[in-house]
């Protein structure tokens, strides 16, 4: 496989929510607002990627009896340092975020990406996967975000695109978008449509 | 008309012009005509009701009701107009009830069904219009036949909604319902919720001051009143009597005020033997049972603890969820031991709800979903037990 192809992968064909199903927790908690999305989208891609990056340096070094609790402090690490940077220049937004931004750790994408990548790839290679799958989340979840917010608050990055009725405009929101739920119906949604198109073509 | 339809047929069968059609060119057929495909040979123990005749016993069933939903939601609104004036109303059926010479007499019969007709009428209109388009659509791509549960559906949706319901809210809802609830999981018999109260559930928290609160519930703008079950949660007051609670003379959701209606839609249903009655009995024996227990306990702060089962019985929507909504037998459990655990579920569900959250005076429609979902894990228990009995009598 290229080194282009280990990027651009995971972003549609082998994308890691809407085909592999992975790391849906974060998806139904952060995705009300897209700007908070972003933010969130970001940091995974981020954290995986380097993750990846790290994990694939050190895989010759790590008995693999103890290779979990390893992965996991590498991961914590970075999660810690992008919750600090989040925290320090991103204050509103790293409360909107609150506890989920610490859970990054506990995202099954990290930790899949880094067992079944990271630890038998060379290092380029890793970082290169990590930032596909980071990119493929991030993909699905602003696509959702995008939904969400739309509907449900007639907004998109805080911005009034659709007045709504309170503020003296015609829109009535959709409240069932700002809930959890309808996070699992789009997302379930979007691996219809997934199967139908991108998995069915390579059958 | 038979040769109308014989000499058609051939357009729309395998090869022919407008193949893709067939579902509506079948639909048409049988909804005027015999089922096309019959049972052949001579002995056959199979009873000759099919999906169509269950559906229509189902809708004969519903007549008081939608009755009951017609007058009621007019004699409402003209109670409350004879309270404030006709004088300011504008609005098209204002209009129309003008230009006909209706009227708002609530003594007069005429003008009551009138009114609530121009509420229920555009509602039941708007939610065929859309539940036609789902089913024809899933249908034609899926090559099914159409089903007829989807009428059903479509009369229970507006039944079940408050009449001041915006109507586009309530399309929205119900495609987002139709969609979700029943077609991905295959269409009519697959579903595993209650479309209709699925739907009600989406537009429930959609659009929350559509259906809910104090001035959805009378079909005048702004008129406020509160259901029986908020004023008894609020201040520990019914303000309706008991037999006009029965009769169903109460503002509420259209159809379902009326726990009269509803027992003779029950005596139909079992009378069929299409409803059951096991889940009838457990739903209210669930309601009474818990409730009585409440009522024993009682509460200083919390005034539905005071509330009599009898009040619960007929208040709220309790009674339309038990007789139609509860007995779907589609989604409801379907070993017999099974509906009694499913009914009990239903019925004690609605009672916590009603009594220990503070959140909603009503409970039936989530009591009710929630035993849906339940409703396949109970069989799947009564069968392992019938397994586990039987297993032991061998074994000994």
């Amino acid at each position: 496989m290229s080194a282009m192809k280990v990027f651009t992968d995971p972003i549609i064909k082998n994308n890691p929510i809407a085909v592999q199903v992975l790391g849906i927790c974060s998806t139904l908690a952060v995705t009300t607002k897209l700007e908070v999305t972003m933010v969130m989208a970001v940091s995974v891609m981020t954290v995986v990627a380097l993750s990846n990056l790290f994990l694939s340096m050190m895989r010759k070094l790590m008995p693999s009896s103890i290779r979990l609790i390893i992965e996991m402090t590498v991961v914590a690490t970075l999660v810690i340092i992008a919750d600090q940077i989040i925290k320090a220049y991103m204050f509103e937004i790293s409360k909107q975020l609150s506890v989920f931004m610490g859970l990054i750790i506990t995202n099954c994408i990290i930790m899949g990406r880094a067992e079944a990548y990271a630890i038998s790839n060379p290092p380029f290679r890793s970082f290169l996967d990590g930032l596909g799958n980071g990119a493929g989340y991030g993909l699905v979840l602003i696509i959702i975000a995008t939904i969400r917010e739309l509907i449900g608050s007639g907004k998109l990055f805080g911005l009034t695109l659709l007045p709504t009725v309170n503020s003296g405009g015609w829109y009535q929101p959709n409240g069932l978008f700002l809930l959890a739920p309808s996070a699992f119906f789009l997302i379930g949604i979007l691996i219809w449509i997934a199967r139908l198109t991108v998995v069915k073509a390579e059958d | 008309m038979r040769k109308f339809f014989e000499k058609y047929k051939h357009l729309f069968e395998k090869g022919g012009k407008y193949e893709r059609w067939y579902p509506v060119f079948e639909m048409a057929d049988t909804f005027l005509y015999n089922p096309l495909h019959r049972t052949k040979g001579t002995t056959h123990l199979r009873d000759g009701i099919d999906l169509k005749r269950i559906m229509i016993t189902v809708v004969v069933a519903l007549i008081p009701c939608v009755l009951m939903a017609l007058y009621n939601t007019g004699l409402q609104a003209n109670i409350a107009i004879a309270a404030t004036g006709a004088e300011n109303l504008e609005g098209w059926r204002h209009t129309l009830i003008r230009a006909m010479g209706v009227g708002y007499d609530p003594h007069s019969i005429g003008a009551n069904f009138f009114h609530g007709a121009l509420y229920f009428l555009p509602l039941y209109i708007a939610t065929l219009a859309v539940g036609g388009f789902w089913e024809l659509l899933f249908s034609v791509i899926r090559k099914h036949e159409i089903g007829e549960a989807f009428l059903v559906t479509s009369l229970l949706y507006p039944l079940i909604l408050p009449p001041t319901v915006p109507i586009w809210e309530a399309m929205v809802a119900l495609s987002i319902g139709l969609v979700l609830g029943k077609e991905v999981f295959g269409g009519t018999g697959r579903n595993f919720v209650n479309p209709a109260l699925f739907a009600r559930a989406i537009l429930f928290f959609s659009y929350p001051a559509g259906i809910t609160g104090d001035t959805t519930w009378v079909a005048v703008d702004g008129y406020s009143y509160a259901t029986p079950l908020a004023t008894q949660s609020f201040t520990g007051h019914i303000n309706v009597t008991w037999m006009d609670a029965f009769i169903g003379f109460i503002p509420g959701s259209m159809g379902e005020t009326s726990a009269l209606a509803c027992l003779f839609g029950a005596a139909v249903l079992i009378y069929t033997g299409i409803g059951s009655w096991r889940i009838m009995v457990s739903s209210v024996a669930g309601l009474v049972i818990i409730t009585g227990l409440f009522n024993m306990i009682g509460s200083d702060t919390n005034y539905m603890f005071s509330l009599t089962p009898d009040w619960h019985l007929v208040i709220g929507g309790f009674a339309f969820a038990t007789v139609f909504m509860a007995t779907d037998p589609v989604s409801a459990a379907y070993t017999d031991k099974g509906k009694y655990y499913y009914g009990f579920l239903i019925g004690s569900m609605t009672a916590l709800v009603r009594v220990v959250n503070p959140a909603y005076p009503e409970g039936a429609m989530l009591a009710v979903l929630f035993a849906n979902i339940f409703a396949p894990l109970m069989d799947y228990l009564v069968m392992r037990a019938n397994i586990a009995r039987r297993a032991k009598r061998y074994a000994a």
